[in-house]
């Protein structure tokens, strides 16, 4: 027995609101944060990622409050992402209760921010979040700003480049997969786990238990993220880790 | 009641030990903390963690908060965490520093040659998650936590300690390194019981009722 494999919760925060999209657009409303987070936590979520999908500037303070108030109730690693553009950024939200922190377009458009971001704080505490659309035969493409930009960088290399410059973790989504509840995309999670030596967390298209399994044992990951079929009730954290463990996966129960 | 000062050396954000220790002791005074009279009256001392110990140990030194770490360990209930654990020892591999020299042994990084696992999997550094720890001694700071429990774990360097005597749990990655060590009134642990959900608090809430003895 050893390191277990985690399974994150992710919850999409607007207006103070988790919401879920299909595909990156149309959001529908799934509840209150903290309330969310309380209860994933007693299912036996080994740690939480919020990602702040609030558009306008004005809203931004919305998600230090929420962190705050999750994390003096709940006592398990929280990640945060979402308009994160400086150091700043970094520290509020460390000091809000954060564990780590996600950076997406940021790294793109300024990847020394991941190295002083590191450099300050820790790698420990710097996930870099890699959305990555398939454009060829083994070939992923980074997009940005919500998966609306592309970017022509190589989704492999750049996960690479980003663990030289002091990322402590990568969150890889397929955009091509995202929404769409038809697993996740194995040959694009494989391909870039084995090119680090960070961990991976797995994340886009998970629609079942099953795929949450194929995640680790056909994707290499070392953490697996998904929405919604937790947060509509479909499964419960409980049941996906009984689900892994029957398949032989190190879970933590 | 405990008096608990969380020793506050600017590295890194010391509010979720702070929230996990008034948590389960909600009588305890807790003050997180870089004065170091707060923290030689204070009755319990926690000192965490985070970031690469070469700054951590310039940090500390920074705020002048040598001495008050020294005496503390001497005297109280001390808990050191993460890399607070290894700050203890005489010498770390990151960046070649030495430590407080307050335990005997040295710290080492998880080498990339070796990390892989019985089925030859590779294994990655940082060695992130919740690892199972194995307590190898009796301790009043392991009192309602079932043996092999889970604890999360955030590092890529571990400690030897020269004596194994001092080694109070061990984990796996992929071989068996000290996860917590215990020497008199000083307990550490490489892993975050903050962030360990009821395993971390039942650690906590025992260091907070603790007295220092064994």
């Amino acid at each position: 027995m050893g390191l277990a494999k985690r399974i994150i919760p992710c919850l999409d925060v607007t207006g103070g609101r988790v919401v879920k999209g299909v595909n990156f657009v149309g959001l529908r409303d799934a509840g209150d944060p903290v309330e969310i987070a309380r209860r994933y936590d007693e299912q036996g979520a080994d740690e939480l990622t919020f990602l702040d999908i609030t558009a306008s500037s004005d809203e931004r303070g919305l998600i230090l409050k929420i962190i705050e108030d999750v994390a003096s109730q709940v006592f398990i690693p929280l990640t945060v992402g979402g308009g994160v553009r400086a150091v700043a950024d970094v520290r509020s939200l460390l000091n809000a209760g954060a564990d780590k922190v996600s950076m997406n377009t940021s790294a793109v458009s300024n990847p020394d921010l991941v190295a002083e971001a590191s450099n300050r704080f820790g790698s420990q505490c710097i996930v870099v979040a890699i959305d990555a659309k398939k454009t060829g035969e083994g070939k992923w493409e980074v997009f940005t700003h919500g998966g609306r930009r592309q970017t022509g960088l190589d989704a492999i290399e750049w996960a690479v480049r980003m663990q030289r410059l002091g990322a402590g973790e990568i969150l890889l989504t397929s955009m091509d997969r995202d929404g769409t509840k038809n697993g996740f995309d194995i040959e694009l999670t494989r391909a870039v786990s084995d090119a680090l030596d960070i961990p991976l967390i797995a994340s886009g298209g998970v629609g079942n238990l099953a795929h949450l399994a194929q995640g680790v044992l056909e994707g290499h990951a070392d953490a697996v993220l998904a929405a919604s079929i937790f947060h509509y009730g479909e499964y419960t954290v409980k049941q996906a880790k009984e689900y892994m463990a029957n398949r032989h996966i190190e879970v933590r129960l | 009641m405990a008096d608990i000062a969380i020793i506050d050396y600017g590295m890194g954000n010391l509010r979720s030990v702070a929230h996990a220790i008034e948590h389960v002791s909600p009588q305890s005074k807790v003050a997180v903390t870089s004065d170091p009279a707060e923290i030689l009256r204070a009755s319990h001392v926690v000192f965490p963690g985070q970031g690469a110990m070469p700054d951590c140990m310039r940090e500390l030194d920074a705020r002048g908060l040598r001495e008050a770490v020294m005496r503390s360990a001497k005297e109280k209930p001390f808990l050191g965490i993460c890399i607070g654990l290894q700050m203890l020892f005489d010498f770390s591999e990151e960046g070649n520093v030495a430590g407080l020299g307050i335990l005997r042994g040295k710290v080492k990084r998880f080498p990339q040659d070796k990390m892989f696992d019985a089925s030859g999997e590779k294994l990655k550094v940082p060695h992130i998650g919740w690892n199972q720890v194995e307590t190898c001694l009796s301790h009043p700071l392991w009192e309602d936590i079932a043996q092999g429990s889970r604890f999360y774990f955030v590092h890529s360097y571990y400690a030897e300690p020269d004596d194994e005597g001092i080694v109070a749990a061990t984990s796996r990655y992929p071989f068996r390194f000290a996860s917590a060590v215990a020497k008199g009134n000083i307990f550490a642990v490489q892993f975050h019981p903050e962030k360990s959900q009821s395993a971390g608090l039942a650690l906590l809430r025992n260091f907070s009722g603790w007295n220092g003895a064994i």
